[in-house]
């Protein structure tokens, strides 16, 4: 999550649910958290009961609008501009919390004479290369420091290779020497953050807010006034988001316009403040922190990148500047104590810490690309672990095509998905594009034991880590991944252990002596140990600050360090919730160290004091930061205490520095670096979309991801020929009773019960529009697919008047799936999407895009195939449609 | 005689007589209702643990009875979820014991139009063949343009947000020491 990381310093939920209660507003943007974490909204009730005012906004009216103070319809993707409009409302009336704003963001920092922002390059920013679609982010850094900032690192986007940059600021803010920064104390030069940020967000006024997002005025106004009514010294407001706001193709930046209205508003690291992540797998926060992610690794350490990271020097330097504050400065000691826990004795000083056994990356090889590759026979084998690309995926025939090209697919899954089968019953069989016969890829389907049939930990939500026991055998075949992947990696090296390659030498020293516990089966405590790290005596560690950079420490994800302190499993800890106060430090275990406000050092004024009695948390007691929480910041640092000239990393940390992992310890109001589509968010369209961008000549993200393939085939976008096609938005979400592609959920007689079809929802208005009725059939038709489903007619969406004209919205659920194993099968939404990529993370945008509703069911065979040529034809399609980013009038 | 057969055990009776005066407790019940007992109550053991389905987190209690899960319920004690479990995490005992869950490997050879059975440990030796044959085919110690990469693209990886954070760590530090960097999640998806 680097619209977290490049504001905060860390990509994880700032606060835990909990603590909600303590909020004196909570809004909900972008999220249906009654529906999809119905378990966590009784935190959102609790506030409720204390008097709190409750803000859903939400394209469509769901359960957690019903018992909101007030439910905002929006048009989908126009969330930047509500977001624009709100900063544009705090500070035009300087609703800001003055001293907090000051003291602890980069508000008076001062930008270099070549920035230029959005405002005078018609929606670029200054850097953009056009023939590259990419940005050089050197004009955004700070005046005073030279080249873009860093120690010989390049700019965020400013090369292929900074493509995949984005994403590294999981835990650790963007790389850069803060020590010659300009400041202006009294915000009032124009090249401060502070005014720069005034000056961007002048236009995004209520009038335009209405224009873009279809929300008017006045019910803008009164989220404003709520809002600000409800943060400052005596209140805390928190902003609760999910995946609503991360599947766009401008996602990072609708997290940023979070990020910001919480900084102004003084709300970071405060009881009842916040910014909260919803996530929606059981481990997603974990299988990020610990990713199975092409260009991360454990700790979010950058992957090394081909030319740029060619060798151990050149890669530390890259990752953080000798100079930087803060914990992020101390990365050398994570990244080898990572090598030494992977490779051992082998792992040594004079080879650079095996630096070399690390594979690089060249630009993005993230899942779409994957997928794309399979279809150019490039990629021979994949392996599918608990995940349903064929169902789950944008462009599903795009997944389901590349897995017809490989020689080989391994699915470890519970239930035989749709994914394992597609070459016998998938949607290109029926309409003939595939022959059972002609698929030459060979599958193998291999059973995976439930969580009840194996030990280990899920990250859940708010970065806590939870041990779940084993509690019977698995059945049959069935095998935890932990298994599998022990025992494959045991046969592998087998087979190379007399292998005299050099590329064969990291498998051949990779530490892979696990105990086995008393089922014979690999002691998953022992991974997590692993993980948490050791001393070379073989002591564990009890945190990260004991990791040293000369190979005598040894630890798998630097940021788990602590997990075992006192060589116990902390992850394990249950004490009651009841028997604890509400932060519950002794139920599991948070990372990091065990902290569960992050930036809790902002709890407390400058002085250390508390802003208010009433939102007390941590307070410098004269030697040491007390309160509820373990505080995020040394714990012995006063708040007056300012580092000597020269000091680096930790120590270079004032006491009125809160947000330990970044360069400058501040919050960021405006990102010099760290993301590659732009330093503040701004709105944009979302690439398919049936309106013209109100607020720049650029309509959509400049720096999105495309594929200009004819397997991709995009919609003409805004007022471009052919956009008429498909005139209405839609959007796809979630059902309280089915879980994502349905792997978990369709399977269940219970819950296929509970929520049995495929179905869209449509207003009253819409459905007079289109002739469509109440539970009969609908097609829906993009440049891709087209796909039937059941009509819900309901209030629950309504059509809203943006820039002038009537917008319908579409809503679509998207568990189901073409198959014949599942207790419940349907056409899946996921289908409906080309690809169009955010660039910092390469995630899809699968919340908001156009098409056009028909009633009846959708033809059958190669009748579908025409239907969808045939829209093509009329929007005029070709391969060079909506591929083009740059869409600006006047020449930068 | 027991109760039951005589009209003293009739239930109006002991509404009138009893405590349970509005007829919605004891004075109601069945001898045979009176003797059941929820499954919990018979299990030999219950075991702590963690909802699957979303990132909240609930806590789970799994009750187990002749080695078999026979039923999962919140955990009172976590101070996230305070006991209570939406309808995913009240289903997961069908989750694990789903009449639908395959529970042997299966594999389909290419251009096969029907599964067949696999033993296990086949399986895995043919998978482990094709990862050592395709790494071996599609090593680049160089990519197009001269770089040092050394790696494969010749296989890759989708998964992880479901699963345990010590099983993504073995995946992440398998697949690198192997040099194949197209490892993926959810967290994008």
């Amino acid at each position: 999550m680097p619209g977290l990381g490049a504001s905060f310093g860390r990509g994880g939920a700032t606060t835990f649910l909990q603590d909600l209660q303590h909020s004196d507003c909570i809004v909900i943007q972008g999220s249906n958290m009654a529906e999809c974490h119905p378990v966590g909204f009784q935190w959102v009730m609790e506030a409720k009961k204390r008097g709190a005012k409750v803000i859903h906004i939400d394209p469509r009216f769901t359960r957690t609008s019903a018992v909101a103070d007030s439910h905002v319809p929006l048009r989908a993707g126009s969330d930047i501009a509500f977001l624009g409009g709100i900063i544009n409302y705090v500070l035009q009336h300087e609703k800001y919390f003055k001293e907090y704003v000051l003291a602890y963001t980069n508000a008076s920092f001062l930008l270099r004479e070549e920035f230029q922002d959005t405002e005078e390059l018609d929606g670029l920013f200054s850097g953009y290369d056009a023939s590259t679609a990419k940005y050089d982010s050197t004009s955004w850094s700070y005046a005073g420091l030279e080249g873009d900032g860093r120690e010989g690192g390049k700019g965020a986007g400013g090369d292929d290779l900074g493509h995949a940059e984005g994403e590294s600021h999981g835990s650790g803010g963007p790389a850069l020497n803060p020590n010659e920064v300009q400041k202006d104390w009294t915000l009032q030069h124009p090249r401060s953050v502070f005014q720069v940020l005034k000056r961007h967000y002048a236009r995004y006024t209520p009038e335009m807010v209405e224009q873009v997002c279809g929300v008017p005025a006045s019910q803008f106004l009164e989220v404003c006034e709520a809002v600000t009514a409800n943060s400052g010294r005596e209140r805390t407001t928190c902003w609760v988001y999910s995946v609503g706001w991360t599947q766009h193709s401008v996602g990072v930046q609708y997290i940023r316009g979070a990020a910001i209205i919480q900084l102004l508003l003084g709300n970071m690291g405060r009881p009842g403040g916040g910014i909260l992540a919803l996530r929606g797998h059981a481990s997603i926060q974990g299988s990020t922190d610990i990713p199975t992610l092409f260009n991360l690794l454990p700790g979010y350490l950058p992957m090394p990148q081909a030319a740029e990271h060619e060798t151990w020097e050149a890669y530390l330097d890259g990752i953080r500047s000798p100079q930087q504050k803060g914990f992020w400065g101390n990365a050398e000691s994570y990244v080898v104590s990572l090598l030494k826990a992977w490779w051992g004795e082998h792992a040594t000083k004079e080879n650079g810490w095996a630096f070399d056994y690390l594979p690089r990356i060249s630009g993005d090889h993230g899942t779409y690309q994957t997928a794309l590759d399979m279809v150019d026979d490039k990629v021979e084998g994949y392996f599918l672990l608990g995940q349903n690309p064929a169902v789950g995926s944008a462009h599903g025939k795009l997944q389901r095509l590349g897995m017809a090209h490989l020689k080989w697919l391994v699915v470890r899954d519970l239930n035989m998905i749709e994914s394992a089968t597609f070459w016998k019953d998938g949607p290109e069989i029926e309409s003939g594009e595939l022959r059972t016969e002609d698929i030459g890829t060979e599958v193998f389907f291999l059973p995976a034991a439930a969580h009840t049939e194996k030990s280990g930990t899920f990250t859940q939500t708010q970065r806590m880590l939870q041990w779940h026991h084993k509690a019977v055998d698995p059945p049959g075949d069935c095998q935890s991944e932990l298994a599998f992947f022990y025992l494959l990696g045991q046969k592998v090296r087998a087979r190379l252990a007399d292998s005299g390659e050099a590329r064969d030498l990291p498998l051949q020293h990779l530490t892979w002596d696990y105990p086995l516990d008393a089922d014979g089966e690999i002691d998953a405590e022992a991974v997590l140990q692993e993980i948490n790290g050791r001393h070379a005596d073989g002591r564990l560690l009890s945190g990260y600050l004991e990791m040293k950079p000369d190979g005598s420490t040894a630890g798998g994800c630097w940021i788990y360090s602590g997990v075992y302190a006192d060589g116990v499993n902390q992850s394990a800890r249950r004490k009651p919730g009841s028997e604890q106060d509400w932060v519950a430090k002794e139920w599991g275990w948070a990372w990091p160290y065990n902290r569960r406000i992050l930036y809790n050092r902002a709890s407390a004024d400058p002085d250390g004091k508390p802003w208010s009695a009433r939102k007390a948390y941590m307070q410098w007691d004269g030697e040491h930061w007390v309160g509820p929480d373990n505080v995020d910041f040394p714990k012995d640092r006063a708040p007056s205490y300012r580092a000597p000239e020269g000091a680096t990393g930790p120590d270079a940390l004032n006491g009125d520095d809160p947000f330990v992992m970044m360069a400058d310890g501040k919050g960021w109001l405006f990102s010099p670096s760290g993301l590659v589509d732009g330093p503040l968010p701004a709105h944009y369209e979302p690439a398919e979309s049936p309106v013209v961008n109100p607020l720049y000549g650029q309509q959509a993200n400049p720096t999105r991801e495309v594929f200009k393939r004819k397997e991709n085939p995009m919609q003409p976008s805004g007022d471009e020929p052919g956009a008429d096609v498909f005139p209405y938005v839609f959007t796809t979400y979630r059902l309280t009773e089915h879980h994502t592609a349905g792997g978990m959920s369709r399977w269940l007689p219970y819950l296929s019960e509970l929520q049995p079809e495929f179905f869209c929802e449509v207003s009253p208005a819409h459905a007079r529009e289109r002739g469509l009725e109440n539970h009969g059939w609908a097609t829906i038709i993009t440049a891709r697919a087209a796909i039937e489903a059941r009509v819900l007619v309901t209030e629950r969406v309504v059509p809203l008047r943006v820039g002038g004209k009537v917008v319908h919205q579409v809503g679509l659920p998207y568990h189901w799936g073409v198959g014949t194993d599942a207790v419940v099968t349907g056409d899946s939404a996921n289908d409906l999407f080309g690809l169009a990529l955010d660039a910092n993370v390469h995630i899809q945008e699968t919340k908001a895009a156009a098409c056009d509703i028909q009633p009846g069911r959708r033809p059958r065979g190669e009748a579908l195939l025409r239907m969808v040529e045939e829209y093509r034809s009329r929007a005029g399609i070709t391969v060079e449609t909506g591929q083009q980013r740059m869409t600006q009038r006047n020449e930068p | 005689m027991s109760l039951g057969k005589s009209f003293l055990g009739w239930p109006v009776l002991r509404q009138l007589t009893g405590e349970d005066r509005t007829g919605r407790g004891p004075a109601a019940q069945s001898a045979r209702s009176a003797g059941l007992l929820p499954r919990t109550k018979t299990a030999d053991r219950v075991v702590d643990s963690v909802c699957p389905y979303c990132a909240v987190g609930c806590g789970q209690k799994v009750y187990v009875k002749d080695e078999r899960v026979i039923q999962i319920e919140g955990d009172p004690a976590s101070p996230v979820s305070r006991g209570r479990l939406c309808p995913k995490g009240s289903a997961s005992e069908q989750l694990v014991n789903s009449p639908g869950r395959v529970t042997t490997v299966r594999y389909r050879r290419p251009f096969a139009t029907d599964w067949e059975d696999l033993d296990l440990e086949t399986a895995t030796d043919m998978i482990a063949d094709r990862v050592v044959e395709t790494r071996a085919r599609t090593w680049q110690d160089l990519d197009h343009k001269g770089q040092k990469v050394r790696r494969t693209l010749g296989f890759a990886s989708l998964g992880g947000a479901t699963l345990d954070n010590e099983e993504n760590y073995l995946i992440k530090k398998l697949f690198t020491a192997l040099g194949a960097v197209q490892i993926e999640n959810q967290a994008r998806i």
